[in-house]
């Protein structure tokens, strides 16, 4: 065994134990109201809430209190959840007032003993916290969200220097969750608005020096229900999970459109 | 209920995730192909994967695909079928430079071409010195976010190809006419409403099953379907014993970090502050396999040495502590590694450590602990993804499998970081491909007209039975005995226990309903279903373990701690037995041989497994 210790002290805690109290070394269960809107199109004219009580261990996420209330208390709470740990974007919802994904926010770090959770905005409500995806992913299509290249391919990759590959990292982050289309007030005014998902999606192929189809994808954003509808309210850019800088690039789509140059690393396109 | 919808496509894919989108890419370039999935692609658990892709492309070190076959051999502990792996690892070149012209947007190197990482079992002979062997850089990334890209990059070019999807469907039956599969039975979430899909050919691409599990890394959605109905109908289960626990996941909560913390320097420490890998893998260390990682981790915890007496250890990716022991592959190169390259590197991993645990990875280490992750094991196939109805190797007609869900084998009894990703394009490739030839050169075949009967029977006496119990109860008592009984360790006794455990589980599934009697989004009934799925399977992983009287790869047997190579080198083939029994047969591996010195020779001789 090595002679040598890690840098860093071993004390009597550890990051677990903290989740104990120090006094009992029971952990600390929190009691918390859940208030879910629940909708029930068999059952139900309109929306209406229901609470339930719960305790939430210290390191449960919202999704596990969801889930615990589903399996404990009624099985017919709907929502969409898969992976659990915010990569796969089944479960955004809007949680006190703000979208997330479920499974994301830790119960620790909501306030107040009430956790109200409801469908996310502007998507048909299917049934309790499970809206219509179709029209947002119908706005992803339409923006030509793959590679455009009709130069045959070579043998081996394609090259692509670091830097370019850099220019377009942010866009490549997108899990399709809707938080950011579902938390834009021109959205929730006006479904044809293609949103800010697909606009960085878009982003994610204008950007990236392998791909040829940049023109095309401008000019099917350069439309009133396109780009110019956002507003630049940046609700999309606080709302993304990943930590997308969504206004940015919905910006830099902008600027690619009123000035014809596509700015990438060691190659400027000049669109004609 | 009233009557299904029926749709006729020549080739139907139950799945949407890497295996799956690669076959719907090849098969829908040459039939009518439509693909099923009870979630939107981009939920499928592909996305989860992070550390990268294996090929030996020769970018940064030289290397070479009879390398990467014989450490997937090696990896798996022998029982690998040896022409498929040869056949994996080839193939995996030319699939790297496929996905990278579809779009998939790899980390560079500085002259511009895909960068590669070390992971894990990944190594090649030390040039001057062939005996030794050393870590190779043989793993493709994006950021650790390469299973992201990866199900991103094949949706899109699915878009772009305009292939048949139909988003939030559920597969529960097979249509089986005289032993052949012609087509699916699925509900449709949205509504309830039941579909008939009648087809020539029918991919099952369903991925894994770690939900049998209680600290796993996989989805909720990771139940199994495929394997388990195929199951129901008389076909067997291959190599079920075999599951892998990936060492480092997130205490209590299972989520994954990345095998690429080790592959970029990481170190484990246990309670006392000692880098106990040295020990059991002087060589390799935390670069060893998944499964030997996993068996020091439970040792340490057995013997009191966990951080503090409790049952986790420390994984430390500290740029000072990596730095401290030189273990990054930078200080080959005379290098040390900064926080903005860890920051670079892994930044998908800092990131869970900083929601999960509130803790910065590059300021303190993170608490980890085994965690169930993947399946070797399921529905068996040959090399050209035909499912198998025996062990003498008889094809099932018109029924194909691939991904985390078969069993080819290419993983064996261990299946290597980052060879998961190149399976599902290989073989995804493979099955698109021998799906559309086979439906190109058959005619569709009659089914029954009420082909839906067995699946409507099963939901209404679902709906019908009172709820006696919560069958979340015995989802967790499932999920316990599996991980105490047939987890990283095992032993007669326990496996007996389990054995009794699973079915007594099964009889009260069977007597309990469900609260929720809706059809739209009825998510009770559905989840309700997938235990059902859980609950066989379980029994057929724990007849499996039983029958395997020796430790080999993942499957570790207190009782038996040696490899048996005389009695135990075959595959294990679980068949239904009646309606609770399991039946065990063997399958032979399958040896690639050499000619040396006029004499026929195994290309890839047993050996002593060492890290």
């Amino acid at each position: 065994m090595s002679e040598s210790t890690p840098p860093f002290a071993l004390t009597g805690t550890d990051r677990v134990s903290d989740l104990a109290d120090p006094n009992t070394g029971q952990i600390r269960w929190r009691d918390l109201t859940l208030r879910i809107k629940r909708y029930d199109p068999e059952k139900d004219r309109e929306p209406h809430w229901q609470e339930f009580k719960i305790q939430a261990h210290p390191m449960d996420r919202v999704l596990d209190v969801l889930m615990k209330v589903k399996w404990e208390q009624d099985d017919s709470i709907a929502l969409r959840k898969s992976c659990a740990h915010g990569i796969c974007g089944s479960d955004a919802m809007r949680i006190n007032g703000q979208n997330n994904l479920a499974c994301k926010l830790l119960v620790q770090n909501v306030k107040g003993k009430t956790i109200t959770v409801e469908p996310i905005l502007g998507l048909p409500v299917i049934k309790d916290l499970i809206v219509d995806m179709k029209p947002f992913f119908d706005h992803y299509k339409a923006v030509m969200p793959f590679l455009v290249n009709d130069d045959p391919a070579p043998t081996t990759e394609r090259l692509q220097t670091p830097e370019q590959r850099a220019r377009f990292d942010d866009t490549t982050k997108c899990i399709l969750c809707a938080c950011c289309t579902t938390a834009c007030p021109p959205f929730w005014g006006n479904r044809e608005y293609v949103g800010p998902a697909a606009i960085v999606n878009a982003h994610r192929f204008i950007f990236d020096s392998r791909d040829q189809g940049a023109g095309e994808r401008l000019d099917i954003l350069n439309d009133s229900e396109g780009i110019w509808r956002c507003r630049t309210v940046f609700n999309c850019t606080t709302a993304c999970p990943r930590g997308i800088q969504v206004t940015q690039a919905i910006s830099e789509v902008k600027r690619a459109l009123i000035t014809g140059v596509v700015d990438i690393p060691e190659e400027a396109e000049v669109l004609s | 209920m009233s009557t299904p919808t029926y749709h006729r496509f020549e080739s139907i894919i139950v799945g949407s995730g890497g295996a799956g989108l690669m076959a719907a890419l090849h098969s829908s370039k040459e039939v009518g192909t439509a693909v099923v999935s009870k979630l939107y692609p981009t939920r499928s658990h592909t996305g989860a994967a992070a550390g990268g892709i294996a090929a030996a492309l020769s970018n940064i070190e030289e290397d070479s695909w009879e390398n990467h076959a014989y450490d997937t051999i090696k990896g798996g502990d022998f029982v690998v079928d040896q022409t498929p792996v040869e056949i994996l690892c080839r193939e995996a070149v030319e699939c790297i430079y496929d996905l990278e012209h579809m779009g998939l947007p790899f980390d560079r190197t500085p002259d511009g071409r895909i960068s590669q990482r070390r992971f894990g079992g990944h190594t090649r002979p030390v040039p001057g010195n062939p005996s030794k062997r050393e870590p190779v850089m043989r793993a493709c990334h994006a950021a650790d976010r390469t299973g992201h890209m990866i199900l991103q990059t094949l949706y899109q070019q699915c878009i772009k190809q305009g292939v048949q999807f139909f988003d939030e469907y559920h597969m529960l039956d097979l249509v089986m006419v005289d032993g052949e599969c012609r087509g699916i039975v699925a509900i449709e979430i949205a509504t309830g409403r039941l579909h008939v899909f009648h087809a020539k050919s029918v991919l099952l691409a369903t991925g894994g099953f770690g939900r049998m599990f209680k600290v796993t890394s996989n989805a909720y959605a990771l139940t199994g379907d495929g394997p388990a109905i195929a199951y129901r109908h008389g076909i067997p289960l291959e190599d079920m014993e075999f599951y892998q626990f990936h060492p480092t996941g997130i205490y209590r909560l299972g989520i994954l970090l990345t095998e690429g913390c080790r592959g970029d320097g990481g170190i484990m420490f246990n309670g006392k502050g000692e880098r106990f890998m040295e020990t059991y893998a002087p060589n390799m260390k935390e670069l060893a396999s998944r499964d030997v990682c996993s068996r020091s981790i439970y040792q340490e915890v057995q013997a009191g040495r966990g951080v503090n007496g409790k049952d986790f250890v420390y994984l430390d990716i500290r740029p000072e502590t990596i730095n401290k022991f030189k273990s990054s592959p930078l200080h080959k190169d005379g290098k040390d590694v900064d926080e903005h390259f860890i920051e670079s590197r892994l930044s998908e991993s800092l990131e869970l450590s900083r929601t999960y645990l509130g803790i910065d990875p590059l300021k303190e280490p993170m608490p980890i602990q085994p965690t169930a992750h993947y399946a070797m094991g399921g529905t068996p196939t040959d090399f050209e993804t035909r499912v198998l109805r025996n062990a003498a190797g008889e094809v099932v007609p018109g029924l194909y499998a691939a991904g985390e869900s078969a069993c080819v084998s290419v993983h064996g009894a261990n299946r290597l970081g980052t060879n998961s990703l190149v399976d599902l394009v290989v073989f995804g490739r493979r099955a698109g491909k021998a799906m559309a030839q086979y439906a190109k050169s058959h005619d569709f075949r009659e089914i029954p007209s009420d082909a839906d009967a067995p699946t409507r029977k099963q939901i209404n006496a679902a709906l019908a039975k009172p709820r006696t119990e919560p069958w979340i109860r015995i989802r967790e008592e499932l999920q316990t005995v599996m991980m105490d009984d047939c987890g990283v360790y095992r032993n007669t006794e326990g496996l007996a226990r389990a054995h009794k455990k699973v079915a007594e589980l099964k009889g009260r599934y069977e007597s309990t309903g469900i609260q929720d009697k809706g059809t739209v989004f009825n998510t009770g009934l559905l989840e309700y279903l997938e235990l059902g799925c859980l609950i066989d399977l379980a029994a057929a992983t724990v007849a499996s373990a039983e029958s395997r009287k020796e430790s080999r790869g993942a499957h570790s047997r207190e009782d038996f701690p040696d490899r048996d190579d005389v009695n135990h080198f075959n595959h294990t083939f679980a068949m239904r037995d009646g309606d609770t029994g399991t039946k065990i047969e063997n399958r032979p591996v399958d040896v690639v041989y050499v000619e040396k010195d006029g004499q026929k020779v195994p290309k890839y001789p047993l050996e002593v497994r060492k890290y």
